[in-house]
């Protein structure tokens, strides 16, 4: 059912069957077979504050003591199964727009923030936007924003990652266009965003080559997830005596398929590899909408 | 790490199913966790005490089932069964190995008052 205004029912646009809720998030026009039930909410918002949105502000429950015969229930149900419905529509929504989402993931400072602001320069003017996920503070937003990109920034208090809920309000809160794309700079954090779906396409995994080039196998999880890596600060390479080959040999260890290109966000080497992969993967996806 | 999210989606899972079966307690949950989830299973077990007061399955006992991790080798072609992420190829001895399953995280069931 609509949370938004307690519908059932799809709307098709295309071959894509969209739920009730997914078309108020993209604004599509539908009918209504009965009358608006605006009282259908029963969860609370997170505060949206100067473009940033607040999570962990606190929780509450209830107890309901009781004596009786026990029975099993069996569930068999994904503990995640909520971020993975939240994710799906996510995705829904943005292969309606055509949009192309990257969940940008990595340890923290390995130069995520300056590879966007760099990405965005090199773009131009092809329309995009970008949310950055932080514990605290609103600094990469900021520096998103003076490129003149559009961001939110989601400060996810103690949560150690962004979940599909946190993006799916933040999406709501942005001007997504039609064959965009969609950045998502989740938490400095090599562990946990790999287990949590955003809705993105890919996820990108960066790593810096200061950060020692058995990072693959140490977290194996990340890369696995990862459809590319982005070995970052080649520059420094030199002086760390950093083995390059290497860092694509563990990476490759972890994760067969996984497509590595080295870069520099420092000196732009490497970055027209970066922005021909995305173009290309944008396309496909333009391509299959249309097909 | 992010144990105590997983305990929170538990919670929230417990309480949806709890409004559906009406029942009052949780004694006993089943989880069935893959060798490859990442998940550390004493952090679970602590965060699960932790996050689960104040909802039905408060005081309830735990328990983690393991499944076995699996992973399609590059070279040979065979889906073999690994017990550590890096092991290699038991059928090959190659490391190019591709996980495909083991990273479930089910509540697999409960017992219930
Ligand atoms: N030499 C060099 N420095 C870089 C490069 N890319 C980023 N840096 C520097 O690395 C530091 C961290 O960069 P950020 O872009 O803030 O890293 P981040 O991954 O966004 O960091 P968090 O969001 O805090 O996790 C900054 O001092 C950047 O200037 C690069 O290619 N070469
Ligand atoms: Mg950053
Ligand atoms: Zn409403
Ligand atoms: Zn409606
Ligand atoms: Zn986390
Ligand atoms: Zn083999």
């Amino acid at each position: 059912m609509c949370t938004v205004c307690g519908c059932s029912g799809t709307v098709k646009i295309g071959d894509l069957e969209l739920t009730h809720e997914e078309a108020h998030r993209l604004g599509l026009p539908h009918g209504h077979d009965h009358e608006h039930r605006h009282d259908a909410h029963d969860h609370d918002h997170p505060r949206l504050s100067g473009g940033t949105i607040h999570f962990g502000l606190g929780v509450a429950g209830t107890s309901v003591p009781g004596m009786e015969q026990s029975r099993l229930i069996e569930i068999e149900t994904g503990i995640l199964s909520k971020n993975d419905a939240v994710a799906g529509a996510n995705r829904r929504v943005l292969r309606a727009l055509g949009a192309y989402a990257v969940n940008l993931v990595s340890s923290p400072g390995s130069g995520k923030t300056t590879l966007l602001c760099e990405t965005i320069r090199h773009l131009g003017a092809h329309p995009l936007t970008v949310i950055e996920g932080d514990q605290q503070t609103s600094n990469d937003a900021d520096r998103i924003r003076a490129t003149g990109a559009e961001a939110v920034q989601v400060n996810t208090g103690k949560g150690c990652h962004l979940d599909a809920e946190m993006v799916a309000r933040a999406m709501d809160a942005l001007p997504l266009a039609p064959g965009s794309f969609l950045f998502i700079e989740n938490v400095g954090n090599l562990v946990c965003p790999a287990a949590f779906d955003l809705g993105e396409d890919a996820k990108v995994a960066i790593l810096s080559v200061t950060e020692g080039e058995d990072k693959p196998l140490k977290y194996p999880d990340m890369f696995t997830a990862a459809r590319v890596a982005l070995v970052n600060k080649t520059d420094l390479a030199p002086y760390c005596g950093t083995d390059l080959d290497l860092i694509e040999a563990n990476l490759r260890r972890v994760n067969p398929t996984i497509e590595v290109i080295r870069l520099s966000a420092r000196t732009g080497e490497g970055m027209e590899h970066w922005l021909r992969w995305l173009k290309g993967r944008l396309a496909e996806k333009t391509l299959r909408k249309a097909g | 790490m992010h144990e105590m999210s997983l305990a929170e989606g538990i919670r929230e899972i417990i309480e949806d199913q709890a409004r559906r079966h009406s029942f009052a307690r949780v004694r006993h949950l089943r989880l069935e966790i893959g060798r490859f989830a990442g998940v550390e299973k004493e952090a679970l077990a602590f965060a699960f005490d932790v996050v689960m007061r104040g909802s039905p399955a408060e005081g309830a006992t735990l328990e983690m089932i393991d499944l076995p991790g699996r992973a399609l080798c590059y070279d040979c072609g065979e889906t073999v069964e690994l017990a550590d992420r890096l092991d290699p190829c038991p059928n090959c001895g190659s490391g190019k190995l591709m996980p495909q399953g083991g990273d479930e995280m089910r509540i697999k069931d409960m017992e219930v008052v």
